[in-house]
């Protein structure tokens, strides 16, 4: 499943128009930035099994996120990395090294409409990103802003450029613990819940995609059955269902939920379990308001090192097919 | 609109949102609360705010945390600094806002092969069709909030005697059901799972993503039920 994604469509879900966005949103960031774009920029959201893609012009691309072992013509090309493709080139995904989710960022963005500010697919809305669907194959998309790279490459049929990103950086993705603040219904829990919550691994479960992962584990249960009234949700919820099992939820969830919202999975960490697939398993670990908005803060500035570091390459580069 | 004190509790939504719980009940007062808030932010953001979710007695505010931080040189958490604001938002001006709440008519055909659940909702309740026809389209109702599905609007509140539990298991239903589950009314704006118990169909458009106001409705408006024949409805 392989969708046009971009930062989220903000300020909607009074309407009941959730953000969506890239699962992965720190890793969409960095492909952009490898190739010289706003870290805003639609990029394509690939699941494996993924597209292949046939590039009918010379283009800038890098692949970030999980490393589905791509290969251009057949030949291996490395993950976070800015490279120079050739027209007529193959872009081909193989099988799952690592994460769960790649995202492709093309020099200059992708040329899809804007719906509400955004170029994220919304599905269930059949609108946003590319015609608002999956892509599909044979499906064409433009670039924005396309650059004449040819002088660049001569003959040849692509060139993996020097500069990189330690994939690892400010945030282990092989760690399996994900950081939660308290959810306002976590004092329900009852103490053994509390206990399995902090002790034992959670299994990500097929049943889990775009709108949240279901968890299992051994059953937790609350004090009281005490309803909640519907209140806004976010990326990251973990929420108590009917069944005594967690939801987390992901990029596509609802606007507002009634389930009771045990915890908060940090911003910071969302990309590491955004990584994370079914039969995979992690535990829950507490931290404070102060220590998440701290790592965010540290992610955030990696991010800008980066993009300074790439700005001043790119720019070289660039001038030299000008 | 007179002054009254509110009372309130705000809590964090994990590190990127506020809530701000006026209290865990549906209630038409409350929810008028929470509108009031949501109008003053929308009108008049907080430095930092992304964007602001009213519920039934809730509201969230979502924020930019390293925005919000960097104003205070990480003295002070994102999450403080933003409480304080709305705080002081709730103190000084929620009284002087009056909502405007327009009065939206919606045709529903109420026939049975539009409303798969009908029969089984009079059954249940022991009345008959028509008096659940009368019942539905007897009074005006408060869309509460928007949410589940872009344009889903959760209207309230049906009278008892038709308030009935949704399905256990949630089935395919068709764009623009109308259905009840507890005393909540609402409209299916696509065809999408469901598990309210559909008891008629509305031949009018309730989200268009090509329009600049995607959803026919908002909250706080007020929603008057019409019944009319299949025929009506298709001819709409």
């Amino acid at each position: 499943m392989d969708t046009v994604q971009d930062l989220g469509r903000y300020g909607w879900q009074h309407l009941g128009i959730n953000p969506g966005g890239a699962m992965d949103k720190l890793s969409a960031q960095i492909a952009n930035i490898l190739v010289g774009n706003d870290p805003g920029e639609a990029v394509i959201e690939l699941h494996f099994p993924s597209s292949t893609f046939f590039f009918e012009q010379a283009s800038l691309i890098a692949v970030s996120g999980a490393d589905f072992s791509a290969t251009i013509n057949g030949e291996e090309v490395p993950c976070m990395r800015p490279i120079l493709v050739n027209k007529y080139s193959i872009l081909q995904f193989h099988r799952i090294e690592k994460g769960a989710r790649a995202y492709l960022a093309v020099h200059g963005g992708l040329d899809v409409p804007l719906w509400l500010n955004s170029s994220s697919t919304h599905l269930k809305a059949e609108t946003g990103g590319y015609k608002g669907r999956v892509l599909q194959k044979d499906d064409e998309i433009g670039f924005k802003r396309p650059v004449d790279l040819c002088s660049l490459l001569g003959k040849k049929e692509f060139e993996v450029l020097p500069w990189k990103t330690d994939s690892n950086w400010g945030d282990d993705n092989h760690a399996k613990e994900i950081l939660v603040l308290p959810g306002h219904e976590w004092e329900r829990l009852t103490g053994h819940s509390k206990e399995i919550f902090f002790d034992r691994a959670f299994l990500i479960t097929n049943q889990s995609d775009r709108m949240g992962y279901r968890l299992k584990s051994e059953p937790l249960s609350t004090f009281t059955n005490e309803e909640v009234v519907s209140s806004p949700v976010s990326f990251g919820t973990v929420q108590l269902l009917p069944n005594g099992q967690l939801i987390v939820l992901m990029a596509d969830h609802q606007t507002a939920g009634g389930y009771p919202r045990v915890a908060h999975v940090i911003s910071a960490h969302h990309s590491r379990l955004a990584q994370m697939k079914p039969g995979d398993l992690f535990i829950f670990r507490f931290t404070d308001q102060q220590t998440a908005e701290e790592l965010l803060t540290k992610q955030h500035q990696h991010l800008l090192q980066l993009q300074n570091a790439c700005k001043f390459k790119l720019d070289e580069l660039l001038n030299a097919c000008n | 609109m007179k002054s009254t004190t509110l009372s309130y509790r705000i809590f964090p939504l994990g590190d990127a949102a506020v809530t701000v719980d006026f209290g865990n009940i549906i209630d038409k007062s409350i929810n008028q609360q929470v509108l009031h808030l949501f109008n003053s932010l929308q009108n008049d953001p907080l430095p930092g705010m992304k964007e602001v979710v009213p519920a039934y007695s809730s509201l969230a505010v979502y924020y930019n945390a390293i925005d919000v931080r960097k104003k205070h040189n990480g003295s002070m958490t994102a999450f403080d600094s933003m409480s304080a604001q709305i705080k002081e938002r709730l103190d000084q001006s929620l009284t002087d806002i009056e909502t405007v709440s327009k009065l939206v008519s919606i045709p529903v055909c109420y026939e049975k092969e539009l409303a798969p659940d009908i029969e089984y909702l009079a059954n249940a309740k022991s009345i008959s069709v028509d008096e659940l026809i009368r019942m539905h389209t007897s009074k005006e109702y408060r869309v509460y909030m928007l949410g589940f599905l872009p344009g889903f609007s959760y209207m309230g509140e049906v009278d008892e005697k038709i308030a009935i539990a949704r399905k256990p298991q949630p089935i395919t239903v068709a764009s623009g059901s109308v259905g009840i589950a507890g005393r909540q009314t609402g409209i299916y704006p696509m065809t999408c799972p469901g598990g309210w118990q559909i008891i008629g169909r509305t031949p009018v458009q309730l989200f268009d993503p090509g329009k600049d106001e995607p959803t026919l409705l908002k909250a706080g408006d007020r929603v008057q039920f019409i019944s009319i024949s299949k025929d009506e409805f298709e001819n709409y």
